[in-house]
């Protein structure tokens, strides 16, 4: 322990957060002693602000406040179309560029084994519950384009399958602003099944 | 360090932060590594679909200096696909790498172990009609290979033929004589697959195995049962092999 008294628990509490090492914590606790007393007063107030105001929307799974979030609220929003993400910052990036019409789905992660998650540890129920009673039309699953996104799309397709609804999943391929030469194999075969006609 | 190359298959990956990740690769000279892939989750990242689990590649690394190292190119040698497209056989195949990631030590050369990994992926990537026998047999195999081949019809300590109890501490099949307290009757049907799974080609392995869905059940608890006594460590992939599996 380098320092003693409230700038060390201020250093151990930032040395919590993810992607914050000792040092970084030690910066950021400095920065904050420095910085004026309504600019540190602010920051704790919108932590305790979030904590008690932020839940997890009940339809969709996404952050909100309330127990709807607005994506949700939104009435002008197509309810018969969700996208199914894996986390909210996923929801919030589709959103930002504007495409979805309809609503999202939050599974809360992927399948992945080896990390002990299975189906049953994310809302896959609730999204079947939401397509029977709300109607959907279609699915568009954007889970991520990793081994572990696809075995979750995979999987949702098979049950949502049955229920007769339209199943899509983003398309994989080159990306844009990216140099073909550098493509992978395994990219460019999916780039190329998915070509389109000009 | 000077750059090293390497070839093996990709284990796994786990997020680092903002954009990187750390890959576990079982490679062929120098046992499992692993190493640091940065900015591979960004959509230009000239890695691409390259570091994939299951993937088998051919690797330009550096060494780090504490337990990772760095990858700086990746080829692809084969992308195993079809393993990513069809749930049953993600399944089989995560139940190798996990087998595997378990039992390999890191830089610790051990080549039949590699060999072994790419006979079960290729046996998977021909879309087999029963990929949880391919997995079984896999592990199977890879148990020999670490040591603890389970004694699937004589005593595993007297070596008594037809032992009717099953104890994993003492190395599979025992007779009553040489039970210990947490041995427990085993049906001769279970045994039988077992047997069969062990000796089968990877490729080949499930054709002709006694269809019996309650034996197939019996006969994977006690060979994941075993597989975690001896590698001390849970098989988390097992729920989803049983879930896709007859």
């Amino acid at each position: 322990m380098a320092y003693e008294g409230p700038i060390q628990e201020l250093i151990d509490e930032l040395a919590r957060l993810p992607g914050i090492g000792p040092k970084s914590a030690q910066r950021l606790a400095f920065w904050l002693v420095k910085a004026p007393p309504d600019e540190a007063k602010r920051l704790a107030e919108a932590i305790v602000r979030a904590k008690e105001r932020i839940a997890f929307c009940r339809e969709c799974g996404n952050v909100a406040e309330g127990d709807r979030c607005r994506i949700c609220r939104d009435a002008s929003r197509d309810p018969t179309q969700l996208c199914v993400v894996e986390e909210p910052t996923d929801a919030a990036t589709l959103e930002r560029a504007g495409l979805i019409k309809g609503r999202y789905h939050v599974l809360g992660g992927a399948i992945s084994p080896l990390d002990g998650v299975g189906p049953e540890d994310l809302r896959v129920q609730e999204l079947l519950d939401r397509v029977e009673r709300d109607g959907v039309r279609e699915v568009i699953v954007a889970t991520n384009p990793n081994l572990e996104g696809n075995a979750t799309a995979m999987y949702v397709a098979a049950l949502l399958k049955p229920l007769g609804v339209r199943v899509t999943r983003l398309a994989s391929g080159l990306p844009v602003g990216g140099d073909l030469e550098y493509a992978d194999e395994v990219t460019l075969s999916q780039a190329l099944e998915g070509r389109r006609e000009m | 360090m000077p750059p090293y190359k390497e070839q093996g298959v990709v284990l796994r990956s786990i997020k680092l932060g903002e954009a990187d990740k750390i890959v576990t690769i079982m490679t062929q000279g120098s046992g499992k590594v692993r190493a640091v892939a940065k900015g591979i989750r960004r959509t230009t990242s000239r890695f691409g679909a390259r570091l994939e689990p299951f993937t088998h590649v051919n690797l330009m690394l550096y060494r780090g200096r504490g337990a990772l190292d760095t990858v700086t190119q990746a080829e692809i040698l084969a992308p195993h696909r079809a393993i990513r497209e069809d749930l049953a056989l993600f399944a089989a195949g995560e139940t190798m790498l996990e087998a595997v990631d378990r039992v390999a030590e890191e830089h610790e050369r051990n080549v039949r172990l590699v060999v072994l990994l790419l006979a079960g992926l290729r046996a998977l990537e021909a879309r087999p009609n029963d990929p949880a026998a391919v997995a079984e047999s896999f592990v199977l195999k890879l148990l020999s290979l670490a040591g603890f081949h389970p004694s699937l019809g004589a005593c595993a300590v007297c070596g008594a033929p037809g032992a009717p109890l099953w104890s994993a501490g003492h190395g599979g099949a025992v007779c009553r004589a040489d039970a210990d307290r947490g041995a427990a009757p085993v049906d001769p049907q279970v045994l039988t697959v077992l047997a069969e799974l062990a000796t089968a080609d990877l490729a080949a392995a499930g054709r002709g195995l006694a269809a019996d869905p309650r034996v197939r059940r019996a006969a994977r608890a006690l060979l994941f049962g075993f597989a975690e006594y001896h590698l001390e460590r849970r098989m988390r992939s097992v729920p989803l092999l049983a879930s896709t599996a007859p």
